[in-house]
């Protein structure tokens, strides 16, 4: 490297420049802040069923399975528009009868088929993540997944 | 050993293999499960094997971290050890929280938030475990020598520490929880993480090559600026799809992208250093996984992670087989690989012997790395064949799946691989043989030019 390139300055220009990042990161991240609660999930409320429904989930690890808008393990289906999927976003009800339909029908038993352990949730707790799962969906994810499959 | 309380770091090095060796274990069963599906799975669903094999692997290289700072600070400082008390304190209570929360994924208790699943009171023990770690080595380094290398791995570790606070913040919007998720976890392996691996890197580099210190510390500064100027703003490459704004499809796959430079740079500089270099160290297991490392971390972090990091390929990659081929490169690359390097250095001088089982030890290296690139290789078959059947042509999930098995069952071949190696590496490591199994080559005979 050249001369000019000298340690202290590029010590200083690794200070400098990361201040900088770092302060541009911060104000963006604030802006994101806004946008989620305002616009990209403001289509439901966020009810004490969804929250509800929130910590069930992470509860039982659901993650470490499934991914949720991408995210988490790929093991199992994609949840994060499952609710799409089963045709049931505009509807709490159906929502909740197909997930309890779901949940309790595992495991599935089935010989060299993925299994999806048995659960033993109250209606309280699936009519909760019913609501969850609906309330992920309604999210602005600038169009992901590609398509329903997921 | 020049410094006696460099002994601290031979006990978090013992805890480090153990819980590598879990790690392994874990990933292995996990990998037969995908084989075998109805394998335990009334007794140990993935789920849990999942998290114990993550979390090993995240406490694990901590540990390693830990033990690389125990061991070289004082070399750096020019002093002990603040507090030895102290330090064989943090490393209770780090082992303490480990075994408590595989207790408690064994028995249903976690949280589910992925990777970061520690109960509560574990997360407060990692918290305290590393203010215990940064007092002592701080304390260390301000009444010693100061160095770039000291430097840049305390500030790589209070900025790590300092993002673990996000561990806890957990809204209850989703959105939210996952943007906050990142800045522990994106921002740790590509930002905080790196300026750690260079410092170590560094001073391996130094010890094993003899090259002049200004020359490597000059390069460390430009390594970990580059690192945080564009591992910063390329957390964006997490924020396309989780609804947060538009714009970071630009921001994220632009310094994404830029994100490759760092980690170029870190395998330019080893083999740079290698070749400057005029001594021949004795030590030829520590050099083969310190280049090893830099160079497989440039493939597994910055070829793999390139290859799905613009967000118009990432719309049909996201949260498939890729991202896992992915995962586990440029995390055997860069963290796994440096952390044996350190291992494989320390060591010998820890138990004040010579450096023996050198062949051994580099066999494993041969056969660990091979194992992760050939299952690299069959991960990124199967989420390039899921992506087109799921993603474009919109199949099903499971039946997308089911056509993958064939290199379900090739990535357990590699994993197998991989856990012998581990075992084989660890074996080199504890077990003393005086005589190489084979006689090994002539060293080096022309250093530098
Ligand atoms: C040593 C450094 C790195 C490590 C250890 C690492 C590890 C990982 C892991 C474990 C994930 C999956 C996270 C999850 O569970 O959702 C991931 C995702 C990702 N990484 Fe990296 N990574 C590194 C560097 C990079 C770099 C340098 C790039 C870009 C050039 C990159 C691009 C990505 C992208 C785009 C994703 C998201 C994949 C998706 O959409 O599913 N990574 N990384
Ligand atoms: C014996 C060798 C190994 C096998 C068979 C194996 C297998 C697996 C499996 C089956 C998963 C779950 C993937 C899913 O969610 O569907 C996983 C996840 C993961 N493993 Fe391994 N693994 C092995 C070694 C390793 C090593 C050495 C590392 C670190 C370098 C590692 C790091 C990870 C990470 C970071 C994840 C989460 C990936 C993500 O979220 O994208 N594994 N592994
Ligand atoms: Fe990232």
């Amino acid at each position: 490297m050249a001369e000019i390139l000298t340690k202290s300055r590029a010590r200083n220009i690794f200070y400098g420049g990361s201040i900088f990042f770092v302060v541009v990161f911060v104000g963006m991240t604030v802006h994101s802040h806004r946008y989620v609660v305002q616009t990209s999930t403001a289509g439901m409320p966020l009810s004490e069923e969804v929250r509800h429904g929130k910590h069930v989930w992470e509860e039982h690890s659901c993650i470490n399975c499934h991914s949720l808008h991408g995210e988490g393990a790929y093991f199992a289906p994609e949840l994060g528009n499952v609710t799409t999927r089963w045709g049931v976003q505009d509807s709490p009800d159906d929502a909740f009868w197909m997930l309890k339909g779901w949940i309790e029908s595992q495991p599935s038993g089935l010989e060299g088929r993925r299994q999806m352990p048995r659960y033993e949730l109250t209606d309280e707790d699936i009519r909760a993540l019913s609501e969850f799962l609906r309330w992920a969906d309604q999210t602005d994810t600038q169009g992901w997944p590609p398509n329903d499959a997921g | 050993m020049k410094y006696q309380s460099q002994k601290v770091a031979y006990w978090y090095i013992l805890a480090a293999l153990a819980l590598f060796g879990i790690q392994v274990a874990g990933g292995l069963l996990a990998g037969w499960v995908y084989v075998s599906p109805n394998f335990l799975s009334e007794l140990l669903p993935f789920n849990v094997i999942r998290m114990i094999h993550t979390n090993a692997l995240i406490v694990w290289l901590l540990l390693g971290f830990f033990a690389a700072a125990y061991f070289l600070v004082p070399e750096e400082a020019e002093r002990e050890i603040w507090s030895p008390k102290l330090a064989y304190l943090q490393l209770v209570i780090l082992l303490v929280g480990t075994l408590g929360a595989v207790g408690s994924y064994l028995v249903g208790i976690h949280g589910g938030r992925e990777f970061l699943e520690q109960p509560l009171w574990v997360k407060f023990g990692i918290l305290v475990a590393a203010l215990i770690f940064l007092l002592n080595v701080s304390m260390t380094v301000l009444s010693g020598k100061r160095t770039a290398i000291t430097n840049v791995l305390l500030m790589g570790l209070w900025l790590l520490s300092l993002l673990w606070v996000f561990a806890f913040i957990n809204p209850d919007n989703l959105s939210l929880d996952k943007m906050y998720w990142w800045f522990v976890v994106h921002l740790w392996v590509e930002a905080t993480w790196e300026l750690v691996m260079a410092a170590i890197l560094a001073f391996l580099l130094l010890k094993l090559t003899g090259v002049d210190r200004e020359v490597v510390e000059k390069w460390l500064y430009v390594i970990v600026a580059t690192a945080l100027f564009s591992g910063i703003l390329g957390t964006g490459h997490h924020f396309y799809w989780i609804g947060l704004p538009g714009y970071w499809q630009w921001v994220g796959s632009i310094f994404s992208t830029f994100e490759v430079i760092p980690f170029f740079l870190m395998m330019s500089f080893a083999f740079v250093m290698v070749w400057k270099g005029r001594k021949t160290h004795p030590n030829k297991a520590a050099l083969l996984w310190s280049l090893g490392s830099s160079t497989v971390a440039f493939f597994g972090a910055g070829v793999w992670g390139f290859l799905h990091t613009l967000h118009g390929v990432n719309f049909y990659s996201h949260g498939t087989q890729i991202t896992a081929a992915h995962g586990h490169l440029a995390f055997y690359g860069a963290y796994v690989a440096l952390n044996l390097a350190v291992f494989s250095y320390a060591m010998p001088m820890l138990r004040q012997r010579e450096p023996y089982n050198q062949v051994l030890n580099m066999a494993s290296f041969w056969l660990m790395t091979g194992g992760m690139a050939f299952m690299t290789f069959v991960l990124t078959f199967a989420g390039t064949i899921q992506t087109h059947m799921q993603r474009v042509v919109g199949d099903y999930y499971m039946d997308v799946q089911d056509s993958l098995s064939v290199f379900y069952l090739m990535r357990f071949g590699a994993g197998a691989a991989v856990v012998i190696g581990a075992l084989l590496f660890i074996y080199s490591m504890l077990v003393v043989r005086r005589k190489e199994v084979i006689t090994p080559g002539p060293a080096n005979p022309v250093p530098g030019e």
